[in-house]
C-alpha cells in the first residue's frame, strides 16, 4: 500500500471512459486509427493530425522514469505524505506521463528506472496509476 | 512585414514596493501607469492602446473603466510570465499597422499580501496532472533540472552560479527584495524545495508590478530622449506534444530565431541580456537554446562569472534579476523588460552598466517548463540600431 492521499481526478465527458477503466486496473490508450500515434492525454481528437477517429486499447503497464523530483514540503493534501517522488513516466507505448513512484525509498529512484503500474482506488469510482520498481 | 524600427519604448516603471499591504492590485496598476507616462512625458490622455494580461477582473475591461482610458486597441494575451513581452511585440505590431500610436503595458499583483491565487478554469490536462501532489511551480520546474542534470551532466554548484551572479548585481539595488551576495555554498546548502532545487535556487515573492509605454517613431522623436527601438519579437508556445514532452528545452529555441531574423541581429551582437529566471534552471536552458552556448553546455557557461556584469561573457539580469530583486505578481516578464530599456538608456546602477550597450536581448518563460510555456524573446536597440 502506497502512503500517499488518492485524491479523486477531475474527470470530463472526455476523459470519463479512461478513469471508468482505472476502476478495474486498466490503463487504456488511444491510437490515431489515420496516423497510428499513440495519443496522450485522452480527448476527441489526435492532436497530430486531428482525425477524430481513435481507437482504444489496454497499455502494459510499464516505463521507465524520464524525470522526477522528491518533494519535501507541500501545504495540499500530501502534506502528512513528504517526502514523496512526482515523475514524468515513459511509458513503452510511447507517451510519458505525469504520476508518482511508490513502494520504495524516495532516494533511491533514478532517471531511467525501469517502473510498472499499480493502481491506488479514489473511493469514487476510479484508480490513480502510480508506478512501482520493477525488474527490467 | 517586419516590425523593426516601428515601434520603440518610450516609457517604463518598476514599482519600488515588494510588500505592499495597503494597496488594492488597482492601485497598484494605477501608480506604475502613471510613472511610466511620466518616465515617458506623456500623459494618461495620449494612450490610445492598452495591454495587460488576463489575471484581475475582467481583464483590459476592468482596467480600462478604472484607468479612465477610451483605447482604440486591447490585448490581453495570457502567457504567463512572458505575457508583457508578448504585450511589446504586439503593441509593435499595432502600431505598425496604424491602430495605435501610445501603448501602455500594466502589470501588477501582491502575492505576499492578499491576491487570491489566480484560478484557472480546469483544462482537458487537469485530471491527469494535479492529484500528485505537486503544489508550486517550483516542483514542475525541478522535473525539468533533473532531465538537464541526467542528460548532460548539470550540476546543483552549476546552478547556484547563476543565483550568485544576480545576487552580486541585486546588492546595487536599493528596492531588491533580497540584496545579500551569496556563495554557491549558500545556495547548494539551502533547503531542498524540490529536487534538485534548494530554497536559493528559485525567484522572490513579491508584491508590486510595473509599466511600459510603446510609442511610433514620429512620437518616439518628439519625445526627445533616448529610447529602446523594438527590433525584433518572437514568441512560441511549448506543450506536452502529445505525451511526448521534452523537458531539457524551453520555447526559446523558437522564439529566439524568430526575433533574432526580424532583428537582423545575432547572438554575438548582444550587449546585455535580461533572461527569465524564475528558477536557476530557467536561465540555464534558455541561454542555450538561444544560441549562446552550445546545447548542453549552460553550466560551463555561467562558470567564471560568466553572467556577473559589466564584463562577464553576457551580462544578465543586472537589476537582481527575479532571483534576488522582484518577481511581482509571480510574473517575471515585465521587469525583464525595464531592465533592458535601463541599460540601453545608460540608466542601471554605475557598478553594473555595461559600456556602450547596442543591443540588448529580453526573454519571457510563462507558466511551466515542466508542463506547458509561453516563451517571448525581444531585440531592443538604440535609435541607430
Ligand atoms: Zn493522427
Amino acid at each position: 500500500m502506497s502512503s500517499l492521499p488518492n485524491p479523486a481526478p477531475t474527470v470530463t465527458s472526455s476523459s470519463q471512459a479512461f478513469w471508468n477503466a482505472t476502476a478495474e486496473g486498466r490503463f487504456t490508450l488511444q491510437r490515431c486509427t489515420s496516423c497510428d500515434v499513440v495519443v496522450w492525454f485522452p480527448r476527441k481528437h489526435c492532436p497530430d493530425c486531428w482525425t477524430e477517429t481513435l481507437s482504444v486499447f489496454d497499455a502494459s503497464g510499464k516505463g521507465t522514469v524520464y524525470s522526477f523530483t522528491i518533494i519535501r514540503k507541500v501545504a495540499n493534501d500530501y502534506k502528512g505524505a513528504t517526502p514523496f517522488v512526482v515523475a514524468y513516466v515513459e511509458l513503452e507505448e510511447g507517451p510519458r506521463v505525469m504520476t508518482n513512484i511508490v513502494d520504495c525509498d524516495p532516494e533511491s529512484v533514478t532517471v531511467g528506472m525501469p517502473v510498472e503500474m499499480v493502481f491506488h482506488d479514489t473511493g469514487e469510482g476510479n484508480a490513480l496509476y502510480r508506478f512501482r520498481p520493477s525488474a527490467n | 512585414m517586419s516590425i523593426r524600427g516601428a515601434a520603440f519604448i518610450a516609457g517604463i516603471y518598476e514599482h519600488p514596493g515588494r510588500d505592499l499591504p495597503h494597496h488594492t492590485i488597482w492601485d497598484i496598476h494605477a501608480e506604475v501607469a502613471i510613472g511610466a507616462l511620466a518616465d515617458a512625458g506623456l500623459s494618461m490622455s495620449d494612450v490610445d492602446a492598452l495591454f495587460c494580461d488576463g489575471t484581475a477582473g475582467f481583464g483590459v475591461l476592468t482596467l480600462c473603466d478604472h484607468l479612465g482610458l477610451r483605447p482604440s486597441f486591447v490585448d490581453n494575451t495570457e502567457t504567463g510570465g512572458s505575457s508583457y513581452l508578448a504585450h511589446v511585440g504586439h503593441a509593435a505590431a499595432a502600431i505598425a499597422a496604424g491602430k495605435c500610436s501610445v501603448a501602455l503595458v500594466t502589470l501588477a499583483g501582491k502575492p505576499r499580501t492578499g491576491s487570491p491565487p489566480v484560478k484557472w478554469a480546469a483544462g482537458p490536462e487537469t485530471g491527469f496532472e494535479t492529484v500528485w501532489g505537486t503544489a508550486s511551480a517550483a516542483h514542475s520546474y525541478a522535473l525539468a533540472a533533473q532531465r538537464h542534470m541526467y542528460e548532460f551532466g548539470t550540476t546543483s554548484e552549476q546552478l547556484a552560479e547563476i543565483k550568485v551572479a544576480a545576487s552580486i548585481h541585486a546588492q546595487y539595488n536599493p528596492n531588491a527584495f533580497l540584496q545579500n551576495v551569496v556563495t554557491v555554498e549558500d545556495v547548494v546548502n539551502s533547503p531542498m524545495v524540490s529536487d534538485p532545487l534548494h530554497r536559493l535556487d528559485c525567484c522572490v515573492v513579491t508584491d508590486g508590478g510595473g509599466a511600459l509605454v510603446i510609442v511610433s517613431p514620429e512620437i518616439a522623436k518628439k519625445l526627445g530622449k533616448t529610447n529602446a527601438k523594438i527590433l525584433g519579437h518572437g514568441e512560441a508556445v511549448k506543450h506536452t506534444n502529445n505525451g511526448r514532452i521534452d523537458l531539457t528545452h524551453t520555447g526559446a529555441v523558437w522564439s529566439g530565431p524568430r526575433a533574432f531574423a526580424e532583428a537582423g541581429v545575432s547572438v554575438n551582437d548582444v550587449d546585455y541580456a535580461s533572461i527569465y529566471d524564475s528558477f536557476t534552471i530557467t536561465v540555464l536552458q534558455t541561454i542555450e537554446d538561444l544560441g549562446f552556448c552550445e546545447k548542453g553546455k549552460g553550466g560551463e557557461f555561467v562558470l567564471d562569472g560568466g553572467l556577473v556584469a559589466p564584463f562577464g561573457k553576457l551580462p544578465f539580469n543586472t537589476d537582481g534579476g527575479g532571483l534576488c530583486n522582484n518577481h511581482p505578481s509571480n510574473r517575471g516578464g515585465i521587469t525583464k523588460v525595464i531592465e533592458a530599456v535601463r541599460q540601453l538608456r545608460g540608466e542601471a546602477h554605475p557598478a553594473v552598466q555595461v559600456p556602450d550597450v547596442q543591443v540588448a536581448l529580453a526573454h519571457g518563460t510563462g507558466g511551466s517548463l515542466g508542463s506547458r510555456h509561453g516563451s517571448v524573446t525581444l531585440l531592443l536597440g538604440q535609435e541607430d540600431a
